[in-house]
């Protein structure tokens, strides 16, 4: 069943593959007209990918009996599909095909990563993860990050726009790209639709945590970091809603909050102590 | 000129109330509050891991006394970090009670008057005169449920309100954590106690290896209940050699010789007794020796607790007999299934006990227990002593070592209990839900206004608070009833 699971992978992997190329079909030949057609091959092969990695997911979590959340490598796919999926959701909505290429590329690497280096054949969880808690505080987890770092993605697209306008007009391949506004928008938008479910990750782990480890708050390095990450959205919330902040400010700002959850993910569980830690990644 | 001492005490003060209620403030102080909390998560806490504290004093006692001056190692209890949090949420209630009295003033009250210039406002459009339109609207915003303020030649509409309940709930929901937490820590009580398979617990102070009282908690408030530890099961995979399951039965009785209870007690479900729960933290094994003097009296005999070292259980302990003359210290190492390789030596490569093997070194001399410095029961300090003896015994084996002998017979599981009474919990879960319920009312409610006048013509215009989409649409359905 795992060799099937990894097989699985290799697939979505090189699906993902050919998305990447046609992406970049579109973008180094200027004549969108013509490239019209790579990119929608682009979508589908997403949405194809996103439907496999989806499966391989599923089989993952079939082969080990429990739902595939138990260690790094699993974080990893479920994460890379939040993330492909995020961006599926809000393709439809807000004509996103313009940010194919580099979420490919998120893509690919974070699955690549996870391949390569944080591969452990499925296993029972260790017995402080056997409750229902964990899937419903990592799932939210991880679908909150996959919209947080999609948010990230729109605003670091905000600010390299921002840079080449002040230089000058746009150049050819970046006109095709949204407005300014638009971007601003839009990562406001992500970061105020997830943040409620962030909200509630953290309060489901406090609930689990409360009944695993007795207390529900603890400061262990996770928990700190991912209070962090929730004070920095507040902040970036209150500074667009309240004060008012736009653009280059609020972009800053956002990327920001989300490098906060990267590092939670990254550092606190390859490098960090205390109790998030489990079955070594 | 100038001005009395008392004013200007006054003045200042209300002037730090203004800044520390102004939004700017709240958000650096938000900021910060997040920055401030980083250090904790990088250096050792004493309220996580005391140990790591130590050993960070013991690797950098320069550095580590200039740290600890500044409260690194308690962070979340630093003045600094408490000044941060605290500033806040005064800031907080400074922001959130005043707008609370108004909103719920504005709850009964009409929609503010129509604005004199509605071409200012977004989705202006201009109709033709039509002296019914104004019922026409007034009946299509009340079917739409808007708040309606009717006048003369204007109507003045608005709609959400509930984004303000939310955004209010969710504010108030935030202070009613943090007194929550304040509840626990100040009328709460946190023990631990490590017991052996076989042992009876009693929930009064002596009984606990360790445990901490709040300031308001008296001793005597312990819940009077006694545990039997019946059995421990730990189950591992044999693939991986990971924990799979943990299963401990007790015996409880609430209060102490009332009938008892058979009680389960795992890793993620605790065993409650109203606010008290009782939490599995951690197991190893305790071996069972018995030592006996050259003359053949017995003169220790019993589990002894060993801490274990690595994911097999390899678990290190001392048994200390002070009883013979001189004193006597076994410096152990339990294997549970015992192997043996070149590199490593003797080791256990399997966490359930299959082969077990307990690994002596036999010291004579001076334990120091008299020393009346506290001790660690899982160390002999071996200064003023002399080693006398080294021996692997299996289950059952006997080694003499001349001044008496030890026989292996056998072992015990033991659990470390902890046990928790935070009567503030329940708050802060509840203050944690609303919390979310706040958010999601006042993130998703739509909060806009929309007014139309009759002058020479008719104007419908609308506004949106927060730049949610969607009033555009609603506008414009006004505004094709109005046409008919």
């Amino acid at each position: 069943m795992a060799v099937y699971t990894i097989a699985f992978f290799a697939h979505a992997i090189e699906v993902a593959f050919s998305v990447r190329n046609n992406a970049e079909n579109d973008q180094t030949k200027f004549d969108f007209s013509r490239t019209e057609r790579s990119g929608r091959i682009g979508s589908a092969m997403m949405t194809l990918a996103f439907i496999l990695l989806f499966a391989g997911v599923i089989f993952r979590g079939l082969s080990a009996h429990r739902v595939p959340w138990g260690n790094m490598y699993e974080f990893s796919i479920t994460g890379a599909l939040a993330f492909s999926g995020a961006y599926l959701f809000a393709l439809k909505k807000y004509k996103l095909r313009w940010l194919g290429l580099p979420v490919s590329i998120a893509v690919l690497l974070t699955l690549g990563t996870a391949v390569t280096l944080l591969y452990r054949p499925s296993a029972p969880l260790v017995p402080a993860l056997k409750s229902t808690w964990l899937a419903i505080h990592v799932s939210a987890a991880i679908v909150s990050g996959g919209v947080f770092l999609l948010a990230n993605a729109v605003a670091a697209t905000y600010l390299i726009l921002d840079r080449i306008e002040e230089k000058g007009p746009r150049p050819a391949w970046a006109l095709r790209l949204p407005s300014l506004e638009v971007l601003d928008q839009l990562s406001y938008r992500l970061v105020a639709f997830v943040f409620p479910l962030w909200t509630f990750a953290v309060i489901a782990g406090a609930i689990w945590a409360e009944s695993a480890w007795g207390r529900y708050w603890g400061w262990d390095p996770k928990e700190t970091w991912a209070f962090i990450t929730w004070v920095a959205y507040a902040a970036y919330l209150h500074a667009r809603v309240t004060i008012g902040w736009r653009g280059r400010r609020a972009a800053w700002l956002c990327l920001f909050a989300g490098s906060t959850f990267l590092f939670n993910y990254v550092y606190v569980n390859i490098w960090g102590t205390g109790r998030h830690t489990y079955s070594g990644l | 000129m100038s001005i009395t001492p008392e004013l200007g005490a006054v003045g200042f003060l209300r002037w730090i109330w203004r800044q520390l209620t102004s939004m700017r403030i709240a958000l650096i102080l938000l900021l910060l509050l997040g920055v401030a909390a980083i250090p904790g998560s990088i250096f050792p806490q004493r309220s996580q891991n005391p140990m790591k504290v130590q050993e960070f004093f013991t690797n950098n006692p320069q550095l580590a006394r200039w740290l600890d001056r500044v409260k690194i190692f308690d962070v979340y209890s630093s003045p600094w970090f408490s000044a941060i949090y605290l500033l806040l949420f005064i800031s907080l209630v400074g922001c959130v009670l005043p707008r609370t009295l108004e909103h719920l003033k504005a709850i009964g009250a009409k929609p503010p008057l129509t604005p004199k210039f509605l071409d200012r406002m977004e989705f202006h459009n201009d109709l033709d005169q039509n002296p019914s339109s104004l019922d026409v609207a007034e009946k299509w915003l009340k079917k739409n449920h808007f708040r309606v303020r009717r006048e003369a030649n204007s109507i003045s509409a608005e709609k959400g309100y509930l984004r303000e309940t939310g955004n209010l709930l969710f504010h108030l929901s935030l202070l009613l954590i943090l007194v929550a937490v304040g509840v626990g820590s100040l009328y709460g009580s946190k023990g631990e106690a490590i017991l052996n398979v076989g042992e009876r617990f009693i929930n009064t102070p002596t009984s606990y290896d360790n445990i901490t009282f709040g300031k308001f908690q008296r001793e005597g408030s312990l819940i009077p209940f006694s545990l039997n530890i019946t059995n421990f099961v730990a189950t591992y995979d044999p693939a991986t050699n990971a924990p799979t399951d943990y299963k401990l039965t007790v015996q409880s009785a609430n209060p102490i010789g009332s009938k008892p209870i058979t009680r389960i007690i795992k890793v993620n479900s605790p065993l409650t007794f109203a606010s008290t729960k009782i939490y599995l933290q951690a197991n190893g094994y305790s071996p069972v020796v018995t030592v006996r003097h050259k003359s053949g009296k017995v003169v220790f005999s019993g589990p002894v607790v060993f801490l274990p070292q690595d994911g097999n259980l390899t678990s290190v302990g001392a048994i200390k007999v002070p009883d013979m003359k001189p004193q006597i210290g076994f410096v152990a190492t339990f294997l549970p299934t015992a192997d043996r390789s070149a590199a490593r030596g003797a080791f256990s490569s399997y966490p359930e006990v299959l082969d077990p093997r307990l690994l002596l070194s036999v010291w004579a001399g001076n334990l120091g227990l008299d020393s009346g410095v506290p001790q660690s029961v899982y160390r002999i300090n071996t200064s003023k002593m002399t080693r006398i003896g080294l021996k692997a015994l299996a289950l059952n084996q006997s080694y003499d070592f001349g001044e008496g002998s030890i026989t292996f017979d056998g072992w015990k599981s033991w659990v470390n209990l902890q046990i928790v009474d935070d009567p503030g919990k329940m708050y802060a879960l509840a203050g944690g839900l609303l919390a979310v319920l706040g958010l999601l009312i006042s993130l998703f409610t739509r909060q806009r206004r929309i007014w139309v006048k009759i002058s020479d013509r008719v104007e419908v215009a609308g506004l949106a608070k927060n730049g949610v989409p969607g009033l555009k649409e609603e506008v414009e359905a006004l505004v094709k009833v109005l046409k008919g």
